[in-house]
């Protein structure tokens, strides 16, 4: 057991009945006391490697900052670059094969290359962490105050009962509505925001002097997103904690950071503060970075009328009829409802009702909204993966509901799908150019030379090297297995192409090109596309129309640019307000505006 | 300017390379429009870095079999095991021959009594027990009737390896097909077809082979089988044993094929592959089994090494293989009684019986780690201390770092 001194009171600790100071710390506290502004972390040439191939790999080199309390320091770059490694590292988190070199001091405590047992005193104690996915993060066996109690119980001599009072003054503090009651469940009972919630609660419990967080709502849903974001930046005045923000969105970071660090293949390209990096950003690279994140609102047209249908409650959408009726639209919702059926003791679930959509050839339509709101269960009916339980699909004239496999072959050639996850999206086992020829051969019997010919001509189209032809999934990169899929689904020549959040997994700089390509695509075919995605930003992008989504019914449905620019419906209103933008000034207006509108929302209801 | 590789990805995969994309010009329209992004991401490589990089670098340019095959030849047991039991079936062949193809070894009737030769103790004689080497006329010795001991053991170890393989083989074939249906199809199917699995599960194996190996001598008679068609049952009683057991040893691999076959389902190209318009066999054979070979492959090794050992049990029962034919199980019973006498009647099949067991099951084990794309190599403390001081040979600077 180490020695232990009390720790000196803290001045800003946000008012705690069960103050920490008065239990015996079984930690020991590395260095002196922390004011706002004090600097708490010192990084020098701070080198990860990582032992590959029998030799050593630089995974992130030559970092060097400092973090003042109540600062936040953003790591910005794309998957690979060593943003969350050089991070690990602090805390002695990195695989086995890795190796931390350099310097970085804790309130001048060394903490590279500490041995595990006095490390072990610093995690959760000095230094906490918040990790990206809260669903994993959490021990599902455990309730959520047991998880923090433990935390707790684990660096300060306290009894069970004065741990529970401590976690939820804790769990009060991050906003749980509740918390003696949430104190006692487990973590499949709250929703993704609350678990987030609970996890920033364990990350506080010991009174961190530095947070390092992980993606934080990378796992979230764009307004959960902007609920945590505002509780973390109500949290760095009330504690006394440096925050390490690790992230590839630019639009969080805009909203979060005092400074900013962009990473590039392990090497720091820029480091600055937000103002410096956002406005005036001189590596190539963070210019490069910020043109290719979407901005919301970039397409704004002032003409201030709305042509936007808000839906009422079970009303029928008026199908707004073609300029020529004889068109035959290339999707046809009426009156569709979804229901996923009983399983087990959980009772059958209604993931989408009463939806009426019209989708003419040639157009491309947004369908946004959050997990759960049935967006993807649409897509995956006018694909026919799922069956209707009411209502009627027509996709260019095809009736499809209630058809059987060998009654859909024909309705195949007509419709395509870019599915959400490149990696999963592929066969492993295959090489690429079996994956892509697989519809030809099914449907047009097309095989040897007459089909590798097709398919060296789709790889052209999707700007890919026909000598990927004979490759395996793992050896692309997550851009180009997207580029695979979109292949493959226009492998067919397609009228309708249903794309299920085609770029959510993908890097911004990656997503950027994805969606030129896809845009230039659709001009050359011509297809019909329902383009699903929780980012608004992208569907504008690409999209002519766009359709809302919220709890399995759609709320609004009107031109890209009514909908971005003069919502009707308060929810898609308050969907717009909570994308971050990538622009701090910006950004923080449309906070405040945000804000506005949740309070008139809660004055009505 | 190239426009093919989308920079760091998501767990570091591969980059295609350079010459390839540089070779093959792009659309020029797309290029000029992302050309400053480009510029900038393709800077310098554009290697993946960071987290799983150290895979994907193992993995460049390879086929998913070329990758299992280099992990498997990697993994020193299983290495061990593939070229132990290779040794002991290249031997049994070559000795006592294949089927109606005679081997070279001088008693090819292992049945043959013949003259006690010295006690029947083994004949072998190995430099370090002094004496030098000799193979002598009986290696292994003689058994209670003079039959030469290495031409049975090599015989018996014959019959055990082909009960092994008919065995897995069969209970491949049942596990998987009823596995994959009821993974697949999941509702009323998989409850019926995995609740007569649980059925069979019940079953124990040693009764129920004891019983079925006692039919086999009673039902005959009872049916009034000619000697003829007794004596041709009785020849072929390792098949016999080897697909009764394998038809109750399935279970075990219905099960784990189909938890595979339930996540597979839920995998991104399995609804491709239906959206393709694919029909449910092409996609269960062509989509899914290759993707759950693995799992499949690993756990049949598995079964196998239990086979050789069950068989021994069942045989040293009385129960298993019976003269004329041989097995390791059958020579320890027959000489159990010798045991405090002449120990090597049951040395040298147990041996082989431990040989055999233990190379199947580090072959199996090679072939899981070899799947299984989770392990890794984790490098010994002096490999990377030496790889520290090349580096810091290479890079004064880190040289300094170090010495701090």
């Amino acid at each position: 057991m180490s020695t232990t001194t009390p720790a000196p009171k803290r001045a800003a600790a946000p008012a705690p009945k069960v103050a920490l100071d008065s239990f015996q710390r079984l930690s020991r506290s590395t260095g002196a006391e922390v004011k706002q502004g004090d600097v708490i972390l010192e990084v020098r040439d701070l080198t990860v490697n990582f032992w590959v191939n029998d030799s050593w790999f630089t995974a992130a080199e030559g970092l060097d900052y400092d973090l003042k309390a109540g600062e936040v320091l953003a790591i910005v770059g794309e998957s690979g670059s060593g943003k969350t490694q050089s991070s690990m590292s602090l805390i002695g988190l990195l695989p086995k094969n890795g190796r931390t070199t350099g310097s970085a001091k804790l309130k001048g405590t060394e903490l590279v290359g500490m041995p595990q047992s006095e490390l072990r005193e610093i995690r959760g104690n000095e230094i906490s962490v918040i990790f990206q996915e809260p669903m994993t993060a959490l021990n599902p066996v455990y309730t959520v105050g047991f998880q923090i109690v433990e935390t707790l119980r684990t660096h300060f001599l306290m009894n069970p009962s004065d741990a529970k009072v401590r976690a939820i003054e804790l769990m009060r503090l991050v906003e749980i509505p509740d918390p003696e009651d949430s104190f006692n469940k487990f973590p499949h009972q709250l929703s993704g925001g609350q678990r987030q919630r609970i996890m920033i609660a364990q990350a506080l419990a010991c009174d961190p002097k530095l947070l390092i967080a992980d993606e934080p709502t990378t796992a979230l849903d764009v307004t959960v997103q902007a609920e945590i974001l505002k509780l973390m930046r109500e949290l760095r005045t009330r504690v006394n904690a440096g925050i390490i923000l690790i992230t590839h969105s630019m639009g969080v970071v805009a909203d979060m950071a005092d400074r900013i660090i962009v990473m590039k293949d392990g090497r720091v390209v820029e480091h600055g503060t937000a103002a410096d990096v956002f406005y005036r950003p001189q590596h190539p690279y963070t210019k490069a970075l910020l043109a290719a994140v979407p901005h919301l609102g970039e397409t704004r047209i002032e003409d201030g009328r709305s042509d936007a249908l808000v839906v009422k409650d079970r009303e029928f959408l008026a199908l707004e009829p073609a300029d020529d009726p004889s068109v035959v639209p290339a999707l046809l919702l009426e009156n569709v409802d979804i229901t996923y059926p009983k399983q087990g003791r959980r009772p059958a679930f209604r993931a989408a009702e009463g939806i009426n959509l019209r989708l003419n050839p040639g157009e491309v339509m947004g369908l946004v909204g959050e997990s759960g709101s049935g967006k993807t269960t649409i897509g995956r009916a006018a694909v026919a993966l799922l069956p209707v339980s009411a209502g009627k699909i027509t996709v260019c004239g095809i009736d499809i509901t209630g058809a059987n496999n060998q009654e859909l072959k024909p309705f195949r050639r007509t419709v395509g799908m870019v599915f959400q996850d490149p990696g999963s999206s592929l066969n492993p086992r295959l090489p690429i150019g079996e994956s892509i020829g697989e519809p030809i051969l099914l449907h047009e019997g097309l095989k040897g030379e007459a089909l590798s010919k097709r398919v060296e001509d789709l790889l052209d189209s999707v700007e890919l090297p026909r000598s990927y032809r004979n490759r395996y999934p793992h050896e692309l990169s997550g851009g180009q297995k997207q580029r695979i899929g979109v292949a493959r689904a226009l492998a067919l020549n397609p009228k309708l192409l249903v794309a299920d959040e085609p770029t959510s997994a993908l890097d911004v700089s990656v997503q950027a090109r994805v969606l030129k390509l896809f845009s230039n695509l659709q001009e050359q075919y011509g297809f019909a596309c329902l383009f699903i995605s929780h980012d608004l930003a992208v569907v504008e992008m690409v999209s002519s129309k766009i359709a809302v989504m919220t709890h399995g019914k759609l709320v609004e449905v009107g031109a890209t640019s009514d909908i971005v620019t003069y919502p009707q419906h308060p929810y898609t209103q308050r969907l717009l307000s909570a994308v971050p933008v990538p622009d701090p000034d910006n950004q923080r207006r449309r906070r405040e505006l945000r804000d506005a509108i949740i309070e008139r929302e809660h004055i009505v209801s | 300017m190239t426009n093919y590789d989308d920079s760091p990805v998501r767990g570091g995969a591969a980059q295609g390379p350079q010459a390839e994309q540089a070779a093959t010009a792009s659309d020029p329209n797309i290029a000029s429009d992302l050309a400053p992004v480009d510029a900038a991401l393709t800077a310098d490589g554009a290697t993946g870095r960071g987290e799983g990089v150290g895979q994907a670098k193992e993995t460049e340019g390879l086929s998913q079999g070329q990758i299992v095959r280099a992990r498997f030849l990697r993994h020193r047991g299983a290495l061990f095991g593939l070229i132990t039991l290779s040794a002991i079936t290249l031997m049994s062949v070559l000795t006592m021959g294949l089927g109606p193809i005679r081997g070279l070894w001088k008693y090819q009737d292992h049945t043959r009594s013949g003259d006690m030769v010295n006690g029947g103790e083994p004949s072998l004689r190995l430099p370090f027990a002094g004496g030098g080497f000799a193979i002598g006329d009986h290696p292994f010795g003689q058994d209670s009737i003079g039959s030469d001991y290495f031409a049975l053991v090599m015989s018996g170890v014959q019959t055990s390896l082909f009960v092994m393989l008919v065995l897995g083989l069969t209970a491949m074939i049942i596990g998987v097909t009823i596995g994959s249906i009821s993974g697949y199809y999941r509702g009323k199917i998989d409850m019926v077809l995995m609740r007569f699995t649980d059925l069979i599960i019940t079953l124990p194996v040693l009764i129920l082979g004891a019983v079925l190996g006692r039919l086999l001598d009673v039902i005959p008679i009872k049916l009034d089988a000619t000697a003829a068609q007794r004596e041709a049952l009785k020849a072929n009683m390792p098949l016999l044993l080897a697909v009764v057991l394998g038809m109750i040893l399935w279970t075990g691999l219905a099960r784990l094929t189909r938890s595979e076959f339930l996540s597979l389902r839920e995998r991104e190209f399995v609804d491709s592959a239906r959206v393709a318009g694919a029909s449910d066999w092409r996609i269960i054979t062509k989509h899914m089994l290759p993707n759950a070979m693995g799992v499949i492959i690993v756990n049949v090794t598995l079964l196998m090494s239990v086979a050789v050992t069950l068989e021994a049990a069942l045989s040293f029962l009385n129960f298993g293989i019976k003269p004329p034919n041989v097995s390791l199980g059958l020579l320890i019973a027959d000489n159990q009684g010798a045991f405090a006498t002449r120990p090597w009647l049951f040395w040298w099949p147990g041996l082989f019986i431990i040989l055999i067991a233990l190379s199947v099951n580090f072959i199996g084990d090679g072939l899981r780690d070899a799947f299984d794309p989770r392990t890794r190599k984790i490098p010994s403390d002096r490999a990377m201390k030496k790889a520290a001081r090349e580096l810091a040979a290479a890079n004064p600077a880190a040289a300094i770092q170090e010495a701090k």
